[in-house]
């Protein structure tokens, strides 16, 4: 247990964190940037197997299989989709 | 060190590869190396969790696992990159999906307080993202209409679904969380969050999608963040803020480059016609219309000439003939530019990834800012499909476009539109520059035209 203030502080430091990383990024990439923070958000789908691993009954493992096959969708395509537009980002220089 | 501490430092890992991959996507030279690094950390998070914790149905997550990735791969793959947005929307939909239900599933474990506060979020947030970025790939597959829909009664639905969710939010919490009478609140509190998302997405239209797409992403973010506060899971909590705040930032710099606030994006349409505008009987209005030889020729003799693409040019899948005249010009020794307006496309740099697409040097592609005081010095400016960002009447107080930042094209020498018709843009208001003398219209399909002027460039 990390207790509630320090998930708290951990919560407020990434914020910073995320406005600092992403407010420099060039309009140019703002499709892959949001495209592969969507993928990363995909990360629920450790959330999604630990609770599948707790569940019990037919219902809550019929829905918590149904998270991790949303969340995999989530993860592994969008950071397949995103390597992809980068793809053609690459080597253009002179 | 004990297993606890392994699993903890393997989470830390994780979550630096996601912020190294942030950080990697704010330069084209680094953007695929951290795009990489951010799919390790997810591997590493994923085998961490699938190793170290104590799972019933392992079989059955590893399928699932198994059979998402196989849906996911060959549609990631495929998908054409003009259809790009509408399936960001969807895996953006799906993980906001997948959080609503991991915390549906947590409810009766939290215990009451914070954590079910905090997992009831998540319920109604994550179900608006999945039920919204549905409606929304809808939209952009041109499945249902782009057009902006409100449906009678339509902000009564909205606020009622919102505050009926909210009072069924309360009755679960009051009753704790763990007995069935708050779980049958917490679906119906579920399903009218679904329905919120719905009529939050219905009313906006097809030009605004874009700041709904990435609404969304954060939306799911910050579901996500909540139910790594749910399940005491620093690395969701870590992971789920970061793409918040990314989020968060992209719909601010997409409402300010709309030169509108987010609240007339999303709501406009409900106050009635903000976004509809009126249109004026610009077709009575004498126009000079170019043929494509005319523009072969003045394009050849030109030194410099800038390229104003927009939506019309996607839709024409056109990306690729450009390029072709741009590398017919540069032979030439004329100097071509993109100027590209920061919601050209169908979602944030979506111009960009399609000029990439096309081997355009991303070097050529130039920013509002930075190509805006080149126009005076320039010879030709050629819009393909774009109006609305080119368009004067921004600059005067009182049109739907009002206080939007423009692409300066009137300053330059001579300007030649590709359009398919009269039609005024998206804001459904006239542009004055059609009219001017320096003004030439070339009527067509964008993807049409151009391989005209292309050929008649060849035979010059």
């Amino acid at each position: 247990m990390n207790g509630g203030m320090g998930l708290l502080t951990v919560f407020v430091l990434a914020v910073f964190v995320g406005f600092e990383v992403v407010s420099k990024v060039s309009t140019t990439l703002h499709t892959p940037l949001m495209s592969g923070a969507n993928a990363i958000h995909g990360v629920i789908l450790v959330g999604s197997i630990l609770v599948t691993g707790e569940a019990t009954g037919a219902v809550e493992v019929t829905l918590g299989l149904a998270a991790v096959v949303l969340a995999t969708v989530n993860m592994v395509g969008g950071f397949v989709v995103t390597d992809r537009m980068l793809e053609m980002f690459k080597g253009k220089k002179r | 060190m004990s297993k606890q501490t392994w699993v903890d430092l393997a989470y830390l890992v994780a979550a630096t590869c996601f912020i190294l991959a942030l950080k990697g996507l704010s330069s084209p030279k680094s953007a695929r190396n951290g795009n990489l690094i951010g799919a390790a950390g997810a591997t590493i998070a994923v085998i961490t969790v699938l190793v170290s914790a104590d799972l019933k149905h392992l079989p059955l997550i590893l399928a699932a696992i198994a059979v998402g990735s196989a849906a996911a791969v060959p549609a990631a793959r495929r998908v054409p990159m003009t259809a790009m947005p509408q399936l960001v929307a969807l895996f953006n939909g799906v993980g906001g999906g997948a959080a609503a239900i991991v915390a549906f599933l947590e409810l009766k474990s939290t215990g009451g307080g914070f954590p079910l506060v905090a997992s009831l979020f998540t319920v109604v947030v994550g179900s608006i993202s999945f039920s919204g970025s549905v409606v929304t790939f809808l939209k952009l597959q041109e499945l249902i209409t782009t057009r902006p829909v409100v449906i009678p009664g339509h902000p009564v639905l909205f606020g009622g679904s919102l505050l009926g969710a909210l009072v069924l939010a309360v009755v679960a919490f009051a009753k704790g969380g763990a007995v069935d009478a708050a779980t049958y609140s917490a679906i119906g509190m579920a399903v009218l969050a679904l329905a919120a998302g719905v009529l939050f997405v219905l009313p906006v239209g097809g030009a605004d999608v874009p700041i709904v797409i990435s609404l969304l992403n954060a939306f799911t973010g910050i579901t996500v963040a909540a139910s790594g506060y749910v399940l005491d899971n620093v690395l969701l909590l870590i992971a789920g803020t970061l793409v918040g705040a990314s989020g968060t930032i992209l719909t601010r710099l997409m409402a300010k480059a709309m030169g509108r606030p987010i609240t007339s994006t999303l709501f406009g349409a409900l106050r009635g016609g903000s976004t509809a505008g009126s249109t004026t009987a610009g077709a009575d209005r004498p126009v000079r219309s170019a043929s494509p030889d005319d523009v072969a020729i003045l394009l050849a003799y030109s030194r410099k000439v800038i390229i104003v693409p927009g939506y019309g040019l996607a839709v024409a899948q056109a990306q690729h003939t450009v390029r072709e005249l741009a590398d017919l010009l540069a032979a030439r020794d004329v100097e071509v530019l993109y100027g590209i307006h920061p919601v050209a496309g169908r979602m944030p740099g979506h111009m960009n990834v399609l000029l990439a697409e096309a081997n355009v040097p991303y070097e050529q592609l130039k920013e509002m800012d930075e190509v805006n005081p080149q126009f005076a010095t320039t010879d030709v400016v050629l819009v393909i499909g774009a109006n609305d960002v080119v368009n004067p009447a921004a600059r005067q107080p009182g049109t739907p476009i009002s206080g939007m930042p423009i692409l300066d094209v009137d300053q330059a020498q001579n300007v030649i539109f590709l359009k398919r018709s009269m039609r005024p843009g998206f804001a459904g208001i006239d542009n004055e520059l059609l009219y001017q003398p320096n003004t030439s219209l070339l009527f067509g399909d964008a993807k049409d035209s151009l391989t005209k002027v292309v050929s008649a460039l060849k035979n010059l």
